[in-house]
């Protein structure tokens, strides 16, 4: 039994070792994809190989507050090289924080041949593993998408408003300051825009990094996970859930973690998260 | 180019040379040469912890700004950059460190943080646009505070109230 497998996750197929990666640095069938915060750091080096998936030129829709669409997702797709065929392999900085919000993303048009790098560039980096500054080619494929799918993992704001007038669970991974209402925002980074502080009514708080072994960047197993977030929260493996954070990058990590690792049937991510809720007219808020 | 007019001269031929770049793996290469360049700041200077009152707000790399006041009236920027992943913002001081050290202070608080859009792209993320806006920001308001000081005798004056 490998040693994620061994940590007891529901869908361990969906994270690869260091180990795995490097024995798969020249598989076909493979495409390596990193995603950071930092747009510079991939240019400092990265994986050989892999190509990089940013957050903001390739994932969002340069003008409206939304997705690519079918058409983007198609040609990034075709940029990066990947066929419907190919299993794409996320890792990233902070965690994996951008890695699993790629893996969501890509969740949206139903590319279900992915998984993410346990540990994420730390831990290969610690590792000493190969790091390379050469941008690979690949040659442009031919990748038909189906279009985008929000229904399943995204939930919009009306839908959050019903959610809580149920009083079905809600996550919020952002800090105990940025829930309580003392920030508008993480320490140390910029308000975007919230004029209101406090968090959704009903929504229980785990820090998104609460799942990560901060050693290494690895994730906690299953047995760890699950007293944080059932024995702990009280969420329940069937319970609809949806999960937010100021953006909804932060909150992909833990839809990544509820989902995948703890087996959660129904976890959508709020992707307009405290940005959005922080400004409505009217809805209720709770400090 | 007028647009770039009116920056000190050393910044808009930088600008100039990122005003030119239209390939997003051109623009990362030049940046991460830039950030190959920073210097942080020395022990002479500032040590760790460094004071509170010298860290950029906003920038999640952790940068803090210092300025030392020359004998001929102009400035020498240093910056400390904590997060040994913050690229961007070792790229951000080293441009500023290069194009506004030597200049007098009122020329530097002149120089407005939209420069961080011409350098990183108008395709930035918010988050770290304003990171880096706070940078310069940063440098601005110690740049207006020594505005109105005299140099010492000895010839330097740290921004935040310490002497040299």
């Amino acid at each position: 039994m490998s040693e994620l497998s061994a940590r007891g996750y529901a869908n361990p197929d969906v994270l690869t070792s260091t180990d795995w990666v490097a024995e798969h640095l020249n598989d076909p069938s493979i495409r390596i994809i990193e995603s950071n915060e930092d747009p510079l750091l991939y240019g400092t080096g990265h994986i050989p190989g892999a190509v990089e998936v940013d957050w903001v030129r390739d994932l969002n829709d340069p003008l409206r507050r939304d997705y690519l669409d079918r058409a983007g997702f198609e040609a990034l797709m075709s940029r990066i090289g990947v066929t419907p065929e190919m299993t794409v392999v996320f890792y990233g900085d902070k965690n994996n924080w951008w890695a699993t919000y790629a893996f969501w993303v890509f969740q949206l048009f139903g590319h279900t041949k992915a998984k993410i790098m346990d540990g994420g560039r730390l831990k290969w980096e610690k590792e000493g593993r190969p790091m390379t500054r050469e941008i690979p080619s690949y040659p442009p494929t031919r990748y038909i998408a189906q279009e985008r799918d929000d229904r399943r993992i995204r939930a919009f704001r009306d839908q959050v408003l019903e959610h809580v007038q149920a009083g079905l669970p809600l996550v919020d991974v952002r800090s105990p300051a940025e829930y309580t209402g003392e920030r508008l925002h993480m320490e140390q980074y910029p308000n975007e825009g919230a004029l209101r502080g406090g968090h959704i009514p009903g929504a229980k708080n785990v820090p998104w990094a609460t799942a990560i072994n901060p050693e290494d960047g690895t994730f906690k197993p299953a047995a760890e996970l699950r007293a944080i977030y059932q024995e702990e929260q009280g969420l329940k493996p069937d319970d609809d859930v949806i999960v937010y954070c100021r953006i909804g990058e932060r909150s992909s990590h833990t839809w990544f973690v509820l989902k995948y690792l703890l087996g959660f049937e129904n976890v959508r991510n709020y992707d307009g998260s405290w940005t959005e809720w922080g400004n409505l007219v009217g809805v209720p808020i709770e400090r | 180019m007028t647009s770039l007019d009116g920056y000190p001269p050393s910044l808009e031929k930088i600008l100039r040379e990122f005003s030119q770049i239209t390939d997003r793996y051109e623009r990362a290469e030049l940046l991460i040469s830039y950030a190959g360049q920073f210097k942080g700041v020395p022990d002479e200077i500032a040590s760790r912890p460094y004071p509170e009152e010298h860290r950029v707000p906003y920038c999640e790399s952790e940068a803090y700004v210092w300025a030392v006041l020359q004998p001929d009236r102009t400035l020498k920027l240093y910056f400390a950059v904590e997060n040994p992943q913050g690229v961007s913002a070792m790229a951000m001081a080293a441009i500023l460190d290069r194009t506004l050290s030597g200049l007098p202070p009122e020329r530097i608080a002149a120089v407005s943080p939209e420069i961080v859009l011409k350098i990183f792209g108008q395709d930035i993320s918010m988050g770290k646009g304003q990171g880096l806006m706070g940078m310069v920001s940063m440098v601005q308001k110690i740049a207006r505070q020594l505005s109105t000081v005299q140099p010492l005798q000895r010839g330097q004056y740290l921004a935040g109230g310490d002497y040299l």
